[in-house]
């Protein structure tokens, strides 16, 4: 149960494709992410909202495959 | 059946100031995530209830969907979803979950 960093990018910039996406793979195991996410689109909108956008971007993985993501979301300053 | 879960979290959120979805118990959580919002809410002295959705199948999956929101736990603050781990420990950083709670008039200890 672990999908690879560049696949969760890819599908966050698929549906943001402004977005800033940094990564981290905190235990090296592909399985526990932290990821930040920086884009235009979440201006003007709830934390709720920006990750509401963000767990639609990746397809219903959030909470199967991937067990933990950490998130943090803003748009640019 | 998802008409059952929902009235059930309806009521839930609406009867219960602050209410929480976890994994395990106040007392004895049994995930990380849980327990961090668990760990700030008895920090903020925020009376609180929960449910233990491992405990409840239907509930587990029904309140992902009641919130659109895929993960446990979850926090809602009169009737009203404010989030997940990651947004409740950035708002207690931020002091904005005080502010919050100042805001809906529910009771909690003050900060110094």
């Amino acid at each position: 149960m672990a999908m690879p960093a560049n696949e969760i990018e890819a599908l966050i910039k698929a549906a943001l494709p402004d977005a800033t996406v940094t990564i981290d793979d905190l235990a090296g195991d592909g399985d526990h992410y932290a990821a930040t996410v920086v884009s235009e689109q979440f201006r003007g909108l709830s934390r709720v909202r920006q990750h509401q956008i963000v767990y639609a971007a990746l397809r219903g993985r959030m909470g199967g495959e991937l067990h933990a993501l950490a998130l943090q979301t803003s748009a640019p300053t | 059946m998802a008409d059952a879960v929902f009235d059930r979290i309806q009521s839930d959120i609406e009867g219960n100031q602050v209410f929480l979805y976890m994994k395990g118990t106040p007392m004895f959580p049994q995930c990380g995530f849980s327990a961090r919002v668990v760990q700030i809410l008895s920090h903020l002295g925020v009376p609180f209830q929960s449910a233990n959705v491992l405990e409840e199948q239907e509930l587990r999956e029904g309140i992902k969907e009641f919130s659109q929101w895929p993960t446990i736990p979850q926090l809602y603050v009169k009737g009203e979803f404010v989030g997940g781990c990651d947004i409740i420990t950035e708002m207690f950083q931020s002091g904005e979950l005080e502010t919050l709670l100042e805001e809906k008039g529910v009771a909690h200890k003050a900060q110094a």
